[in-house]
């Protein structure tokens, strides 16, 4: 008896949740539908809860309100849930968008989806990672390995162009960890070879995990000159290192992106410099390229969103500051 | 490890073989740690080093202290999902009540842990009373604890740079030379096995673990009892978001899910049994140090970082089979 009668509430709550949920849709896709005034372009990029995405954001809204369009600017939790961005991809696709900016996680996961989004003619813009594929009409995106590039000279530079360097990456499998990673090796391997680089460590941006990584690297290479971190929480996660085994000034350390902490660092001096994307000009592109592919205006096939250098000296200059965020 | 509660006849003899065995893991499992700890040393000049062992030992404290949480509710056969992100949940409460609000220290540090024992306290009263399974009651908290930390903020990481006396809490030093998460989580240990071992909630763990309903019948509450083991679970989670936000001088709102698997991996290689009944303090805190000192050692001898995942794995394997194929022979 009192299994049925708890079936019973537990069947009529589902019920419940069904219909309100259902009702939440209706007036979603009324909303969407009705809303001709304003295109509606859905954003999906490879995260929200990172300060990255948040600026990139930050750069799409302006343009929306900018162009008059309407946006919704998601992504899933971490960079390895292909899974759940093609998800959200199809959502998307659904609602039947005048345009979509995505950042694909895995382009090869999303070409069906991208061909779908061609037979209905809704253009595709790639931003940051951009999508590997001839679908999308435009990619926003930052030029990762000639960023890294720089960071390796910069690198080289400071430790007198000779020496052991370690790579902690943030991710082994999306094309902005290889391409950070490469950029940096390839680099080396072509104009420095006096120096040796060791087997790059994936923290997973983790600061707490970059930390460990980066602190057993410095143990296990006594003779290390220099640490290159390649986003924001790898870089911190080294600058976290460098200060617990007390080796500032030791061990220069080469970052990347932005974000109070590794600003903090760079301005302590414990880290020597970072290059930064232009993360707000990333969005804002994106979204822009959008709006001329809904209005059948020619795009620029691959937009270069730009990178910079930059230590204590530039920070708080005026062609800097207003691409980092904290 | 004479836990065997003499209060309740019905369930000891189990558990008093439960302790043996358990005792057998323990020294296996030790065994095991200063093995490794041999042939890394071995391996590498670079290993056996002051600095790179209180790297481990500091590496070790957060799982650690998750880890010595999770072991009580493993004892009563059941399971934490949410141990990670209600650690990082309390982080950002503290980040709330030490930057957002301006109080004190000490306030956030209580705030911390009563916001880990408040999601503990929930977890248990959804299991013990509600009859939610554990594994689904702690992974709803999972969720729910993950999507306020990032309400909370704003997907934006929390700074304690106001008051430096907060980073100390981690890595000051009160003792030359060792940090005082190393001490904090020593600290931890030794309570967390008196409560186990010496008090009446740990007898009662474990005869929840080991014959629920013969427990009840005797005349325990087992409800009651139960939720005061999963709040004790929240108060580690709660401690171990201290730990991390002071090491990290941030509360940061995106890190924790997964750390509740390392936790528990601690936990199983330390010969706690996931079907309850069977466990100890000192193991989870050897099962710990096995694996940070497996991650540390395999790095210092440069095996790449794909493999060491594998390692990792496979050890946690040859540990469990190795305490089932020991308790067969018993």
């Amino acid at each position: 008896m009192k299994q049925r009668r708890r079936g019973i509430i537990m069947l009529a709550s589902l019920l419940l949740a069904t219909t309100l949920l259902g009702a939440c849709n209706n007036s979603d896709s009324k909303k969407s539908a009705s809303g001709s005034d304003k295109p509606y372009i859905p954003v999906i990029s490879k995260g929200f809860q990172h300060q990255f995405w948040q600026a990139v954001k930050q750069g799409a809204e302006k343009a929306a309100k900018e162009f008059n369009v309407e946006i919704t600017f998601e992504g899933p939790e971490n960079e390895s849930q292909v899974d759940k961005q093609i998800e959200m991809l199809q959502t998307a696709l659904d609602k039947k968008p005048a345009a979509i900016a995505l950042a694909a996680l895995d382009s090869k996961a999303a070409i069906p989806y991208l061909e779908k989004a061609k037979e209905n003619n809704i253009p595709i813009i790639g931003f940051d990672s951009g999508v590997d594929s001839d679908i999308p009409v435009a990619t926003a995106a930052t030029d990762n390995k000639a960023a890294a590039a720089l960071a390796a000279d910069k690198m080289a530079e400071l430790i007198g162009k000779k020496g052991k360097v370690g790579l902690v990456v943030h991710d082994q499998t999306s094309s902005t960890g290889q391409q950070r990673r490469d950029g940096f090796l390839e680099q080396m391997k072509a104009k420095y070879p006096d120096i040796e680089v060791l087997e790059p460590q994936y923290g997973g941006g983790d600061q707490l995990k970059s930390t460990d990584l980066a602190k057993a690297m410095m143990q296990a290479n006594p003779d290390l000159k220099g640490i290159y971190g390649s986003n924001e929480g790898s870089a911190v996660g080294v600058a976290n290192a460098v200060n617990e085994l007390q080796m500032g000034g030791k061990i220069v350390v080469i970052g990347f992106d932005s974000g109070k902490q590794l600003m903090d660092a760079i301005r302590s001096g414990v880290v020597a410099g970072a290059v930064t994307q232009d993360p707000i000009g990333i969005g804002y592109q994106a979204v822009k390229a959008a709006v001329q592919a809904i209005k059948g205006e020619t795009v620029e096939k691959n937009i270069d969103t730009g990178f910079h250098w930059y230590d204590k000296n530039n920070i708080d200059s005026d062609e800097i500051k207003p691409l980092l965020y904290e | 490890m004479k836990i065997a509660g003499k209060g309740i006849s019905q369930p000891i003899s189990s558990k008093q073989t439960g302790a043996q065995s358990g005792f057998k893991q323990k020294l296996l499992a030790f065994a095991s740690l200063i093995i490794l700890v041999i042939v890394f040393s071995v391996a590498s000049s670079n290993f056996f080093q002051f600095s790179n062992l209180v790297g481990i030992l500091v590496s070790t404290a957060v799982i650690g202290v998750l880890a010595l949480g999770a072991t009580f509710v493993i004892i009563t056969g059941g399971i934490d999902l949410a141990l990670g992100t209600v650690m990082t949940f309390s982080s950002v409460m503290v980040g709330v009540i030490i930057t957002f609000w301006g109080l004190p220290v000490p306030f956030g540090i209580v705030g911390g842990i009563l916001a880990g024992a408040l999601c503990g306290f929930i977890s248990g009263l959804m299991v013990a009373k509600m009859n939610i399974p554990p594994f689904i009651a702690t992974l709803a908290i999972m969720m729910v604890t993950k999507g306020l930390s990032l309400v909370i903020t704003g997907a934006k990481p929390i700074y304690f740079n106001d008051d430096p006396i907060f980073a100390k809490i981690a890595m000051g030093k009160m003792i030359p030379g060792i940090p005082n998460t190393i001490i904090i989580f020593l600290l931890l240990g030794v309570i967390a096995s008196i409560i186990l071992s010496k008090t009446i909630i740990g007898r009662y763990n474990f005869a929840l673990g080991s014959n629920e309903e013969a427990t009840r019948l005797s005349g325990v509450n087992t409800v009651k009892w139960k939720i005061v083991i999963y709040t004790i679970t929240g108060i580690f989670s709660g401690i171990a978001g201290i730990l991390m936000a002071s090491r990290l001088n941030s509360a940061q709102p995106s890190l924790g899910t997964g750390y509740e698997l390392e936790a528990i991996a601690a936990v199983v290689i330390g010969g706690t049994s996931l079907s309850g009944g069977v466990g100890s303090i000192l193991g989870t805190i050897i099962g710990a140090l096995i694996m940070s000192v497996l991650t540390n050692g395999l790095q210092i001898m440069s095996v790449a970082q794909e493999w060491r995942t594998v390692i990792v794995g496979v050890v946690i394997i040859i540990a469990v089979y190795a305490d089932i194929l020991r308790r067969r022979k018993q």
